[in-house]
C-alpha cells in the first residue's frame, strides 16, 4: 500500500515534469530555428536599405520603421486612456455598478479576437472617419487592442499603492488630485511601465489588427506621415510567405523579420517581467 | 472639570453620532478640547477612538457610505457645513497616524510636500520652515546632513519624529495623534512623548494612545471611551486618581474583559 | 470639493468608460457591417450552409465549413494544451522549489509573448514539412498542424490562470490532508486539484476562447481550403483566416465584404459567451474559496 503509494507519486511527478519540459523544448526549438537560420540575413542593408527586386533583395528598414511607429501610436493612444481609467477605478468610483459595467467591458474588450479589432479598425477608422490604410488607423486599432492590458496592469500598480500614503497626503492639506498625481502615480510607475512594456511588445506583433488598417505589402519608401501607409514586420513576414515568385530566397529574409520580431519582442518583454520581480521584492 | 472656564475651547463635539453604513460607531459625543492643552483619547479596541479624532480632519470623508450627525466646531464653526473647504481645514489640522508613513520620496521633499502643494516655489521660505520644523521636531541634529536621503531609510523612530515635522511645516494650529508610539521601541516612544509636551506651547494636541502610563504622562484632558460612548472626561490627574464612572475604574485598573 | 477637483473626476469618468465605448462601437460594426450579408442569404443558410463560395457566380456564403474548422482546430489545440499547460502548472505550483520557480514563470511568460505570427512562420516552415513527412501527407499544412501549433500557443494561458487559480487553494487544506497522511501526489488529486477545479476550468474556456480568435498562425499553417473537414490532416480554413485572407480581395460594400463582418459577429458572439463562462465559473469559484470578487 505505502510502495504502491510512493510509486504512484512518482509516476505522477514524472509526467508533471515531462509537461514542463514540452513548453521548454518547443521555447527553445522555436528560438533556436529562428535564431540560426535568421542571423545569416542579418547586415546593415538589411536594417536599414528599402526591399528591392520585388522583395528578394535589399532590407527591411520601411518595415522596422513602420513597426517602430505603430507601437509609439498605439501607446500614445492607450496610455492616457488606460492609466486614467484605472485611475479612475481606484481612486474616485464608488463600489458599484458603474465599476462593475468598466470592469466588465475591460474583461471583454480583452477577450476580444484579434482580426476582429482589424474589422472595426476598418469600418470605423478607415471608412467612416476616412483616416484611410494609415498609421494613424492601425495605431488607433492596436491601441484600443492594448488598453484592457494597460488598464490592468495599472490597476494592480495603483490599487497596491499603501492606502497610509493617501492619508498622509490628505492630512497634510493636499487635494485628490494633487494626492494621485504627487504620491499615488508616482508609487505606482513601476507597476504602470511594466504594463506599457508588454503593451509594446504585443503592438509590435500583432498581424491581423493592421492588415485592413495600416499595413502595405511593398513600400519603395519609408512612411512619410501618420497618413500614409506603412510596411510592418509582421505583416512582411506574412507577405513573404505568401506572394511573390521566389519563395526559398523571401523564406530567408523571413527569418530575418522573424528573428528582428522575436528578439524585440522577447528583450522587451524580458525587461517587463524582470521589473515586476524586483519590484515583488521591494513590496515584499 | 471644575477649572474648565479658565481655558478656551478650540474645538467642541456637539451631539455626534457616526455610522460606518449601518453600524453606528459614535453615540452621542459631546467633548471639548481645549487650546495648547494635550487631550488624551482612552478605551478598548474598537470603541471608537480612531473614528472620533479622524473626525477632526474629516479624514472619515475617504470612507464611501459613512455618515455623520451633529456638529464638531472648531473656533466655533461647525467644520461639516457646506461651505468648509476641507483642504484648508486639514492645513489648519495636522495627523500623526500609528505606523509612520513617510512618501518613498526623499527627507527633504517629504518635509516640503505640504508647502509644495500650497504652490509655495519660494525656496528660501520653503527652506527656512522645513528646517525649522525639523528642529521643533528635535530632529534636525541627527539628519542634517542626509536630507536627500530617502526617508524609508530612516529608523521607525526617526521616521515618525519626520512625519511629526512634516505636519508642523505647514502651521496647523490643531495636531491629530492616533497612536504614534505603538510600533516604536520605548527610546522612540519617550522622545515623542517629550516632543508632544514641548510642542503644546504652540498646538492644541489630541491623542490617541492605548498606553496608559503615556496617557498620564502626556496629557491634560483624557477621555474614556466606551463602545462608541464617551464614558467620562476630565482633567488627567482627576481621572486618573478618582474615576467617577465604575468602567473607567476597571478599565484603568485593568480589570476589563 | 472644488470646482476643478469636480472636473477632474467628471472628466476621468468619461474616459474611463472608454472601454465600454469601444466595446459597444465593435458590436454596432458588425452588426451593420454584418447584417446586409443575412438578407441576402438568411441567417440559417448563412451559418449551416455547408458551402463558401464567395466568388464563383453565382457566390455561395455558407460558413459551415469555416466554423467546424475553427472548432476541429481549437478542440485539437486544446487537447494538446490542456494536460501540458495544466501539468507545468502543478509542476511549478507543487514539485519545483523557489529557484526553479524563477526561472520557469518568466519563460512561460515570455512564450505566452511570442506573436501569432512568428508561430505560424515556424510551423509554415518547421513543423508543417515535418508533419508532412511523418504522417506521408500531400502538404502538411492542415487542422493537425494547425492544432498543434495552437495548443502550444495556449500552454501559456492555461498555465498561468491554472496557476493563479492553485495559489489561491488555502494552506490549510494541504496542511489538514497532510495531517492525515496522505502524501503529496494524493493530496495533489484529492485535495488541490478538486479544490481549485473551477479555477482550472477557467483556464480551459480561457484558452478555447483565445485559440479561437487566432488569426495569423492558422491562416499559415492549416492551408485554407474552406471544406468541412474529413479528417484531422485535411486542409481548412477557419473563421479568423478568412475574414483575414478574403478582406483584401472583398469589393467594399458587396456582399462578400458584409459576409465577412457578419463571420466577424459570428467569431465574436462565440468568443464573448466563452467569456463570460469563464467569468462566471471564475467568480464563483472565488466566492467558494471565500475570497472577495
Ligand atoms: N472603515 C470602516 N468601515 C466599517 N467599520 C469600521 C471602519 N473603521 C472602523 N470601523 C468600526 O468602527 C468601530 C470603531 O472603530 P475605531 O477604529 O474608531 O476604533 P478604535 O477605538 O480606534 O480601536 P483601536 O484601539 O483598535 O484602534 C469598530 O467597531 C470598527 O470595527
Ligand atoms: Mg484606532
Amino acid at each position: 500500500m505505502m510502495i504502491k503509494a510512493v510509486n504512484a507519486q512518482k509516476l505522477g511527478f514524472a509526467a508533471l515534469f515531462a509537461c514542463i519540459i514540452i513548453a521548454l523544448l518547443v521555447l527553445g526549438s522555436l528560438i533556436y530555428f529562428i535564431f540560426s537560420n535568421g542571423i545569416s540575413s542579418f547586415s546593415w542593408t538589411f536594417f536599414t536599405d528599402i526591399p528591392r527586386k520585388s522583395m528578394t533583395a535589399g532590407g527591411v528598414g520601411p518595415a522596422i520603421i513602420g513597426t517602430i511607429y505603430l507601437v509609439l501610436g498605439s501607446i500614445i493612444v492607450s496610455v492616457p486612456l488606460g492609466v486614467i481609467t484605472a485611475i479612475y477605478l481606484c481612486e474616485y468610483s464608488p463600489k458599484n455598478v458603474i465599476v462593475n459595467i468598466i470592469r466588465l467591458s475591460v474583461n471583454n474588450l480583452a477577450g476580444v479576437p484579434s482580426v476582429v479589432f482589424g474589422l472595426f479598425g476598418l469600418a470605423v477608422f478607415v471608412k467612416l472617419f476616412n483616416f484611410h490604410v494609415s498609421i494613424l488607423s492601425g495605431s488607433l486599432t492596436l491601441g484600443i487592442l492594448i488598453l484592457p492590458g494597460i488598464i490592468s496592469a495599472s490597476y494592480e500598480a495603483i490599487i497596491a499603492v499603501p492606502q497610509s500614503l493617501r492619508e498622509a497626503s490628505y492630512a497634510l492639506g493636499a487635494t485628490q488630485i494633487q494626492t494621485i498625481g504627487r504620491i499615488v502615480l508616482p508609487s505606482a510607475l513601476p507597476g504602470i511601465l511594466t504594463g506599457i512594456i508588454l503593451g509594446v511588445g504585443r503592438a509590435a506583433g500583432e498581424t491581423a489588427p493592421i492588415l485592413f488598417t495600416a499595413a502595405t505589402f511593398y513600400a519603395r519608401s519609408y512612411p512619410s506621415s501618420i497618413m500614409s501607409d506603412t510596411m510592418a514586420l509582421p505583416y512582411h513576414i506574412y507577405v513573404l510567405m505568401t506572394e511573390g515568385t521566389k519563395p526559398e530566397i523571401q523564406k530567408m529574409i523571413a527569418y530575418g523579420c522573424a528573428l528582428i520580431l522575436l528578439i524585440l519582442v522577447l528583450a522587451v518583454s524580458a525587461i517587463a517581467i524582470y521589473l515586476r520581480q524586483r519590484q515583488r521584492r521591494t513590496y515584499g | 472639570m471644575d477649572n474648565n472656564f479658565k481655558e478656551t475651547v478650540r474645538v467642541k463635539a456637539d451631539n455626534i453620532n457616526f455610522f460606518y453604513g449601518s453600524k453606528k460607531a459614535l453615540n452621542g459625543i459631546n467633548m471639548n478640547i481645549y487650546a495648547n492643552k494635550v487631550t488624551a483619547l482612552i478605551g478598548p479596541s474598537g470603541c471608537g477612538k480612531s473614528t472620533f479624532l479622524r473626525l477632526i480632519n474629516r479624514m472619515n470623508d475617504l470612507v464611501s457610505s459613512s455618515r455623520v450627525e451633529g456638529q464638531l466646531l472648531l473656533d466655533n464653526k461647525n467644520i461639516f457645513d457646506k461651505d468648509i473647504d476641507v483642504v484648508e481645514l486639514r492645513r489648519r489640522v495636522g495627523m500623526v497616524f500609528q505606523k509612520p508613513n513617510p512618501f518613498p520620496k526623499s527627507i527633504y521633499e517629504n518635509m516640503a510636500y505640504g508647502l509644495e502643494i500650497k504652490g509655495i516655489k519660494d525656496k528660501k521660505y520653503v527652506d527656512e520652515k522645513v528646517f525649522e520644523s525639523l528642529k521643533k521636531a528635535a530632529l534636525w541634529d541627527e539628519i542634517k546632513d542626509r536630507l536627500n536621503d530617502s526617508a524609508l531609510r530612516l529608523s521607525g523612530g526617526q521616521q515618525q519624529r519626520l512625519c511629526i515635522a512634516r505636519c508642523l511645516v505647514v502651521e496647523p494650529e490643531v495636531i491629530l495623534f492616533d497612536e504614534p508610539c505603538a510600533s516604536l521601541d520605548p527610546i522612540s516612544t519617550r522622545k515623542i512623548e517629550e516632543l508632544i509636551i514641548e510642542l503644546k506651547q504652540f498646538y492644541t494636541i489630541v491623542i490617541v494612545t492605548h498606553n496608559m502610563q503615556q496617557a498620564a504622562r502626556v496629557s491634560d484632558y483624557t477621555a474614556f471611551m466606551y463602545l462608541g460612548d464617551l464614558i467620562e472626561f476630565g482633567q488627567t490627574e482627576k481621572l486618573f486618581t478618582v474615576p467617577k464612572d465604575k468602567r473607567t475604574e476597571e478599565y484603568l485598573t485593568g480589570k476589563f474583559g | 470639493m472644488k470646482i476643478s477637483e469636480k472636473i477632474y473626476k467628471n472628466v476621468f469618468m468619461v474616459v474611463a468608460f472608454s472601454s465600454l465605448i469601444f466595446l459597444t462601437g465593435i458590436v454596432l460594426v458588425l452588426f451593420i457591417e454584418g447584417l446586409p450579408a443575412f438578407s441576402v442569404t438568411g441567417i440559417l443558410s448563412f451559418i449551416f450552409g455547408k458551402s463558401w463560395y464567395p466568388t464563383s457566380t453565382p457566390p455561395e456564403f455558407g460558413i459551415m465549413p469555416l466554423i467546424s474548422a475553427s472548432f476541429v482546430v481549437s478542440v485539437g489545440a486544446m487537447l494538446f494544451a490542456i494536460p501540458v499547460g495544466i501539468g507545468s502548472a502543478l509542476y511549478i505550483h507543487e514539485i519545483a522549489g523557489e529557484k526553479q520557480k524563477m526561472f520557469l514563470k518568466p519563460i512561460i511568460e515570455l512564450l505566452g509573448a511570442i506573436p501569432s505570427i512568428i508561430f505560424g512562420f515556424f510551423g509554415m516552415v518547421i513543423v508543417a514539412p515535418l508533419v508532412q513527412k511523418v504522417f506521408n501527407l500531400s502538404t502538411g499544412q492542415c487542422a493537425f498542424t494547425g492544432a498543434l501549433i495552437l495548443g502550444v500557443m495556449a500552454i501559456p494561458v492555461v498555465c498561468s490562470i491554472a496557476e493563479d487559480a492553485l495559489s489561491v487553494v488555502p494552506k490549510s487544506f494541504r496542511e489538514a490532508s497532510f495531517a492525515l497522511g496522505a502524501n503529496r501526489w494524493q493530496t495533489l488529486l484529492k485535495v488541490i486539484i478538486p479544490a481549485a477545479g473551477s479555477g482550472i476550468s477557467t483556464a480551459i474556456v480561457l484558452g478555447i476562447s483565445r485559440v479561437m480568435g487566432e488569426t495569423m498562425t492558422v491562416l499559415l499553417v492549416t492551408g485554407g481550403a474552406a471544406q468541412i473537414p474529413n479528417s484531422i490532416f485535411s486542409p481548412v480554413r477557419p473563421m479568423t483566416s478568412t475574414i483575414a485572407a478574403e478582406m483584401g480581395e472583398a469589393a467594399v460594400g458587396g456582399v462578400h465584404f458584409h459576409a465577412l463582418f457578419a463571420i466577424g459577429l459570428v467569431l465574436f458572439m462565440i468568443t464573448l459567451v466563452l467569456n463570460m463562462i469563464a467569468e462566471y465559473i471564475g467568480r464563483k469559484y472565488r466566492v467558494k474559496l471565500g475570497l472577495d470578487v
